[in-house]
């Protein structure tokens, strides 16, 4: 008889595979522990950590006090003993309280001393679930400009896991970014894989010719439905999924570039010095003599993002606006 | 019926101990615990309190005479700093601010390293693997960032059951901060073994005790998260021994964290490139000269073991002649080179950095 919701399942949703990649590796290794607010007999904000309190004990999952920067703190300490702490933010915004020891002790300390930090920061991000301004941010950039940290942010179920494996298994300290929107929304059929999708390797998430749309997270799955749409007028879309921000695996997406000689690219993120700046720059520089039109980009208006519904339409990039783009800068 | 007043219940009273076995000439105050007693124990606290005095010194002279980078001086902090040095057992693990250079020279790491960082180097932060201090941390340089982080000491040491401690210090201005708040009341909630020490020594560069915080202590911080917190004479090195060990040895017991606030005096600037004549009382500062922790061990010693003027001239040739060693091996110590910059930013550099690091070593365009 079956024991557990999972295995009884037929549907994995992106939540699912990151619960079932955390509790995968909890039970691998048992310096893996999760700590952050409400993740215990509450399972989480989001029931990411549903029953592990029962499974693997309070000393190993870890109720804190509302405390971002002492949690976080906490972390740095446990890992550069030897733990491998998941601190779980309730959401991605309350990161900002937790400047200090992400920046100036866990992205420092094994520059300073030799000592790895192997902490991987769970931060659920992004909008469109009409949760307003202090609870639908994207952090990427803030973080993506301090050497020695890693950045990762899955766009499929399959990535969900495997990138989580990744991110617990390195020696570094590893932002994790998941979206809060494809939680319940991505499915794929059970049962999923559970093996490591290494950091730092960008993916082909759609082969295509005539433009390459560059994105990440959510925005991967929404190029892949401009791409659908675009087919049927003949236009062919390449999708880069970087999956990594930091490092960025940019040799994948001037291969593609090159091949292709246009390229979009897609973020959440308010556009002024979004992680689009940074891979339109870096493509301008490799691309330079492939480019048939400049490199363009899509994001959010450079606003908060509103809770208002038709306004928070308005702020983040829409998928008819992926569309047209694509459309366009094929076109030219 | 009662009065609203009197309709009121106490519900909770706190009281805040203070601890000082000698005065400031050196005489008891009152029946010194056993292990004062033991006169080759004080004269080896002695002994290392004139060597953190001596690399004080010889750090700041460095400085003026530009062989040295800033430096933030703990003249005056030698007791405590040699109380925590030597109350930690091998095991424990200690994580302290940037002013406590006295706990790594307590703890075996070489003078000559610890210039080296002030020199610029950050390889002087990886301390050595032979020394009781190589499981400590480096010198936290955000002010309260180390608080926090000993929560993640402590609790790696609960979760694998093992008896050792974990002692952070930080100043009376870090006491101010958020990281410590959260980290006294989490400790508490976890029963952590764990002693946070405040170092109070009277200023957080040039704003004083009164104007950081209006509670009557910085002890009392411990009681609001649940925690034991007590005052400690931080310049009688007889008592802050006392009472380090004793919260030392609770916390390995398993009997939970403990606060102290060692009560001293900066008699130095905050850094090198400060001058706190601008903003502090020459007065003040000569009557804190007057409680000098050096001063009072050394008239107990004199009184009680025999310590005599040949043995303290002894004493400071030795002294002197370590820190000369170690200035001329910190001298001698060339710089990390360019193609070094990169060798410990990650755990394993990843590929998409190798062309920058391979530019910075001089191999061409990144």
């Amino acid at each position: 008889m079956p024991t557990n919701k999972e295995q009884v399942a037929e549907e994995v949703t992106y939540l699912d595979a990151i619960s079932q990649a955390l509790a995968a590796e909890m039970e691998r290794d048992e310096s893996v522990f999760l700590m952050g607010e409400d993740v215990g007999q509450f399972g989480g904000a989001f029931k990411i950590s549903k029953g592990f309190m029962e499974r693997f004990g309070a000393r190993r999952v870890v109720d804190t006090p509302i405390a971002e920067n002492g949690f976080t703190g906490m972390a740095a300490g446990a890992a550069i003993c030897g733990l491998r702490p998941v601190v779980e933010f309730q959401f991605a915004d309350f990161i900002s309280q937790a400047f200090d020891p992400i920046i100036n002790v866990m992205a420092r300390h094994h520059y300073r001393t030799g000592v790895p930090v192997p902490v991987t920061l769970r931060c659920p991000f992004g909008g469109r679930l009409r949760a307003g301004p202090t609870h639908s941010q994207s952090i990427e950039s803030y973080f993506a400009h301090v050497p020695g940290l890693k950045i990762v942010a899955p766009a499929t179920v399959e990535d969900a896991a495997g990138l989580l494996i990744s991110s617990i298994r390195d020696n570094n300290p590893v932002l994790f970014l998941e979206s809060k929107y494809l939680y319940r929304r991505l499915k794929v059929p059970a049962p999923l894989s559970l093996e490591p999708t290494p950091l730092g390797v960008a993916k082909v998430a759609r082969e295509g010719t005539d433009v390459t749309l560059v994105s990440y997270s959510v925005g991967v799955q929404q190029g892949l439905e401009a791409a659908e749409v675009l087919a049927r007028e003949g236009i062919s879309v390449e999708v880069i999924d970087c999956r990594t921000l930091v490092p960025l695996d940019i040799d994948t997406i001037v291969k593609s570039v090159k091949k292709t000689s246009r390229a979009v690219v897609l973020h959440e993120a308010a556009r002024r010095l979004g992680y689009g700046a940074e891979i339109a720059s870096e493509i301008g520089e490799a691309c330079f003599w492939f480019l048939d039109a400049p490199v363009t980009r899509i994001a959010a208006l450079n606003t908060p993002i509103p809770t208002s519904p038709p306004l928070e339409d308005a702020v983040l990039p829409q998928t008819e606006e992926v569309i047209e783009t694509l459309r366009k800068v094929a076109r030219s | 019926m009662q009065t609203p007043d009197e309709a009121r219940t106490r519900v909770a009273s706190f009281e805040i101990f203070l601890t000082r076995f000698l005065d400031d000439d050196g005489r008891p105050l009152c029946r010194l615990p056993a292990a004062a007693r033991r006169p080759q124990r004080l004269l080896h606290a002695y002994r290392l309190m004139a060597r953190i005095r001596a690399f004080e010194n010889k750090a700041v002279a460095l400085q003026r005479t530009g062989q040295l980078g800033t430096y933030a001086s703990g003249l005056g902090q030698e007791a405590v700093n040699a109380a925590i040095g030597l109350g930690l057992a091998r095991d424990d693990v200690y994580l302290g601010n940037y002013r406590e250079c006295g706990v790594p020279l307590a703890r075996g790491v070489p003078m000559a390293q610890i210039l080296q960082y002030w020199g610029g180097d950050e390889r002087g932060m990886a301390w050595p693997r032979t020394v009781p201090a190589f499981h400590d941390f480096p010198f936290a340089v955000p002010v309260a960032s180390q608080v926090p982080q000993a929560l993640g000491v402590a609790y790696a040491m609960q979760l694998r059951h093992e008896k050792r401690a974990t002692l952070v210090t930080c100043g009376d201005g870090a006491s101010s901060k958020g990281d410590f708040a959260e980290a006294v009341s989490a400790a508490g909630v976890w029963k952590l073994p764990v002693v946070f020490v405040i170092i109070n020594n009277q200023w957080a560069i040039s704003l004083p005790r009164s104007r950081q915080c209006a509670a009557v202590t910085l002890a009392q911080k411990g009681l609001a998260g649940g925690i034991v917190g007590e005052q400690v004479d931080g310049n009688d090195l007889i008592a802050t021994c006392h009472v380090i060990e004793t919260a030392l040895a609770r916390a390995r017991s398993g009997a939970g964290p403990q606060l102290v606030e060692a009560l001293t005096y900066r008699l130095a600037d905050h850094t090198t490139a400060d001058d706190a004549r601008r903003y502090r009382d020459a007065a003040e500062v000569d009557t804190a000269r007057k409680h000098d922790p050096l001063a009072r061990l050394h008239a107990w010693l004199e009184a009680q073991c025999g310590f005599t003027a040949q043995d303290e001239t002894r004493l400071q040739a030795e002294v002197a002649a370590e820190v000369g060693v170690a200035v001329k091996t910190f001298l001698a110590t060339p710089a990390p080179p360019p193609e070094a910059l990169f060798d410990a930013l990650y755990a394993e550099l990843p590929p998409a950095l190798h062309a920058q690091a391979f530019a910075a070593a001089g191999g061409g365009e990144a």
